[in-house]
């Protein structure tokens, strides 16, 4: 895989990271055909609306992949199918299976609380809890489990902290209002909020659309190093930022996913006509 | 996994989902205990009494003679009254607040109307009973007999507490409710109607008048039934001022009674028995009453607005 | 369009304006009327007698209001201790838990329990609370203000509840929060201010009920020791001296009215300070 750049593509930067092969120095320790999520057939409707159809796909583990696709092609649906987030919804009818490390968290006896502890999520817009602090936001989710332990709550927040790049930011005013931060500091505060929980998984619904490019640069980074560590998943309108960012990519569309595959070979040579139109910008 | 370290959900969720759910249906419960404590309080009279009951105009304890017409009578009336006198006012205010005064007034005048709204009931009622009724009856009841006494309303003996000053004392009560849902129907009344009528070239207040209170008609009647409502079940007030003597008169300067006074007064000295169960007969026909006119408001308003409602 | 005419609608335009502003001034006068009676004839008759001491016996001059006034805040307490709890909690099932149906019923029901004269709940508190103990408590002062307070409640809790954005009640139980912790941390701690001020207006309605506690609290001319025992309030302290023949009495009277109605304005008030802050809405 050469970093060619596409002529034909100008969306594809010189930047993408190719996969390394597994064994060889900086490659992710587990095999890279270990699946941190297995979907298979997985329907979402809400009442008539039937908003995903039979999506069929598997998220390797320790990588990041992208859900690209044009407004309403079900990109948030699929992605709030993963941590259960459609119980909320009295309409929301789920069916087939996610199976996370194996385990399918739709299967019954399972308890939505503990699939939503290993699988994180982090929203378009930042939305740290108002009348909490910085440190509280942080510890939020382990507090309001039952964690009392203080030295331990002090370690993870820190940690947590330093993972999300924000520990030097904020390290003299952990006792500040969250809201008091600016836009991008309060999105890198959710996503350590999120990480704190310290899930397997994490998924972002468009994490960086409501930022300047600055603050969108700094995120991108951060995904890029998370990526050590975490499985992520990515929703994004943003072609540029998924072809920058992501390792795979699933195109969806209507409801449906379309194509799904090695981030480079989406952008320079999809298989299906549809995500060539759209990742060319035909439509969209 | 650092699951084990935290807590279990799933019993929390139930009990705490179960507990709320309970609180919520309790409320619904309570019209129930309401309704069944009524009736089952007043049963031997209803079926000693049947609809007699309400066309009685005795109200006797020693001969056991209990009718409730006098009550009903002094309800109607003094409420009829309150809204004579209340509804003129609270609609011009609310109108004035809306549409026609300048902006650093309404703050103010908000202020005040809440305040009034929120003085209890005992208050206007002491304030009934020593500043206004002596008031009546030197100067306004006298006023009135000379110039109106041509009609059988204005005619006999003044004794100051009576059916007018009870009317007048619910009047003051109610304003607040109606200004403050009236000025809630105004106010939801959409601008463009308003931008309509000014862009014809039309006046302020012609503005109002044609696109504005044609258009909140309606709501403006369900704020004067809502009134009505508070004014039906007002007790403190009322039991202070208007004599609490059990007879249908037709003048206006004579005593009178409500369902609400007589029960306040009566209840707490009445050993059980028939007059005892007549007077929860009693309190029956009142939330009969109070119920069907709310619930006529709530027709015509569409929701109640603010929970504030419920007379004292 | 001629000028007659022109002049002829700025009149009528001006009288409009005056009329209904003759009507606010109409509908402020008695307020005004009543406030200026209760400073002057309960501010003469205030005294630390007044705050202190217990009522004199019929007839004699003299004496205080002091178990009125602690009554009043014993059966607010009390009150409370009904109405918080369960008006939440009911409103945190309309705003969190409740479905279309269900919901219609409870809101419905909340209304007409609004609806209902406080005599009536009076007397059906008699009936539940006050025949079983066989006399009349303090338990049963509190129980009917608290089921008074329990719709107002409520429905101010839905409202305010239904206004957190729902941002935070995903991110809560993205983080693997249960839902009630989120919904009491996060949610309700969010709409804090907006509960508070519920409370306190609905407390602020209660306090000045009179009609019911005549036959639940029904008054007490010495300290209440127990809250099986009846116990005085200051709403119906004014009540009965008012009523009675003395003039000593109607001067107490005044006074009781005025710390009543201080009471009740201050507690407003401070709804108002509470809520401007976020607002800021023209009447």
């Amino acid at each position: 895989m050469t970093e060619n750049q596409d002529q034909f593509n100008p969306v594809l930067p010189a930047r993408v990271q190719p996969r390394r092969a597994p064994g060889t120095p900086g490659a992710p320790v587990s095999a890279p055909e270990a699946s941190a999520l297995v979907i298979r057939n997985l329907s979402v409707s809400f009442g008539e609306n039937r908003a995903l159809q039979e999506v069929s796909l598997d998220l390797p583990a320790r990588a990041i992949t992208a859900i690209i696709g044009p407004n309403g092609c079900g990109k948030s649906t699929f992605l709030r199918a993963l941590n259960r987030l459609h119980d909320l919804v009295p309409s929301a009818r789920v069916q087939g299976q996610v199976r996370l490390f194996g385990t399918d968290i739709y299967g019954p006896g399972v308890e939505p609380v503990l699939v939503r502890r290993r699988i994180g999520m982090v929203f378009q817009k930042a939305n740290p809890f108002p009348t909490m602090s910085v440190a509280d936001n942080v510890t939020a989710g382990l507090r309001l489990n039952g964690l009392r332990d203080r030295a331990l709550l002090t370690e993870r927040l820190r940690e947590s902290l330093v993972m999300a790049n924000l520990w030097d930011e904020v390290k003299d005013r952990l006792d500040a209002p969250a809201i008091s931060l600016s836009g991008g500091q309060q999105q890198r505060l959710c996503i350590a909020r999120a990480l704190a929980v310290r899930p397997e998984v994490l998924l972002m619904d468009e994490p960086a659309a409501a930022l300047d490019p600055l603050a969108t640069a700094r995120i991108e980074d951060l995904i890029l190093e998370l990526k050590e560590s975490l499985t992520l998943v990515i929703v994004t309108h943003n072609l540029q930022e998924a072809a920058r960012v992501s390792d795979y990519t699933a195109f969806f569309n209507m409801g449906r996913l379309v194509e799904y595959g090695a981030t480079v070979k989406i952008f320079t040579n999809p298989a299906v006509q549809q995500t060539e139109d759209y990742v060319t910008g035909r439509f969209g | 996994m650092k699951s084990e370290r935290l807590w279990r959900p799933a019993a929390g969720e139930r009990v705490f989902q179960w507990l709320v759910t309970m609180m919520a249906l309790g409320v619904v419960a309570l019209i129930f205990i309401i309704g069944r404590e009524l009736a089952h309080g007043s049963q031997p009279a209803l079926r000693r009494f049947g609809w007699r009951f309400l066309t009685g105009a005795e109200w006797d304890p020693v001969s056991e003679q209990f009718g409730a017409l006098p009550f009903i009578f002094g309800t109607v009336v003094s409420s009829a009254i309150a809204l004579a006198i209340a509804v003129p006012p609270s609609i011009g205010t609310a109108v004035f607040l809306t549409e026609l005064a300048p902006r650093w007034l309404r703050q103010a005048l908000s202020l005040f109307i809440e305040l009034l709204a929120a003085v209890p009931s005992v208050i206007l009622g002491l304030w009934g009973i020593f500043v206004m009724v002596p008031w009546l009856r030197e100067y306004l009841f006298p006023l009135l007999r000379i110039t109106l006494g041509f009609l059988p309303l204005f005619q006999g003996p003044i004794y100051g507490v009576s059916m007018l000053a009870g009317g007048i004392i619910i009047a003051i009560m109610i304003v607040p409710i109606i200004t403050s849902v009236s000025r809630e129907v105004l106010r939801a009344v959409p601008e463009s109607q308003r931008e309509a009528a000014y862009a014809l070239g039309a006046t302020r207040w012609e503005a109002t008048r044609i696109a504005v209170l044609t258009y909140a008609k309606k709501g403006l009647l369900g704020a004067v039934i809502l009134g009505l409502g508070r004014a039906l079940g007002e007790t403190m007030a009322v039991t202070m001022v208007i004599g609490n003597r059990p007879e249908i008169a037709a003048s206006l300067f004579a005593p009178g009674y409500t369902l609400a006074s007589v029960v306040a007064n009566e209840f707490t000295e009445t050993p059980p028995g028939i007059h005892l169960e007549a007077l929860f007969e009693l309190g029956l026909v009142l939330l009969g009453i109070t119920l069907l006119v709310n619930a006529l408001a709530r027709l015509l308003l569409g929701t109640l607005p603010g929970p504030a409602v419920s007379p004292s | 369009m001629t000028t007659a005419g022109h002049h002829w609608r700025k009149f009528k335009d001006f009288l409009a304006q005056a009329l209904t502003c003759a009507c606010a001034v109409v509908v402020m006068a008695p307020l005004a009327l009543v406030f200026y009676q209760v400073l002057k004839s309960g501010i003469g008759a205030l005294s630390w007698a007044f705050f202190t001491q217990l009522p004199k016996p019929a007839g004699e001059p003299g004496g205080g209001m002091a178990n009125a006034i602690v009554g009043t805040f014993e059966l607010l307490g009390l009150a409370a201790l009904l109405g918080v709890p369960v008006g939440v909690g009911g409103g945190i099932f309309l705003a969190e838990y409740g479905q279309r149906r269900v919901n219609w019923w409870v809101r419905f029901a909340a209304d007409v329990l609004n609806g209902v004269p406080s005599i009536i709940w009076g007397m059906v508190v008699c009936a539940l609370v006050v025949v079983p103990m066989k006399g009349f408590s303090a338990w049963a002062g509190g129980i009917v203000l608290g089921f008074i307070m329990i719709p107002l409640i409520m429905r101010t809790t839905e409202e305010v509840l239904r206004l957190v954005p729902q941002g935070y009640r995903e991110a809560a139980l993205a983080l693997g929060i249960p839902r009630w912790r989120a919904i009491l941390s996060i949610v309700a701690r969010t709409a804090l201010r907006g509960i508070t001020t519920g409370i306190l207006l609905a407390l602020a309605r209660v306090a000045g009920e009179t009609a019911p506690l005549l036959f639940t609290a029904f008054g007490n001319r010495y300290w209440n020791h127990h809250l099986s025992e009846p116990i005085a309030a200051l709403p119906l302290q004014i009540f009965n001296y008012a009523i009675s023949p003395y003039e000593d009495r109607h001067r107490q009277a005044w006074a009781g009215a005025l710390v009543l109605l201080l009471m009740v304005a201050i507690i407003n008030l401070a709804v108002r300070a509470l809520t401007r802050e976020r607002l800021g809405k023209v009447p």
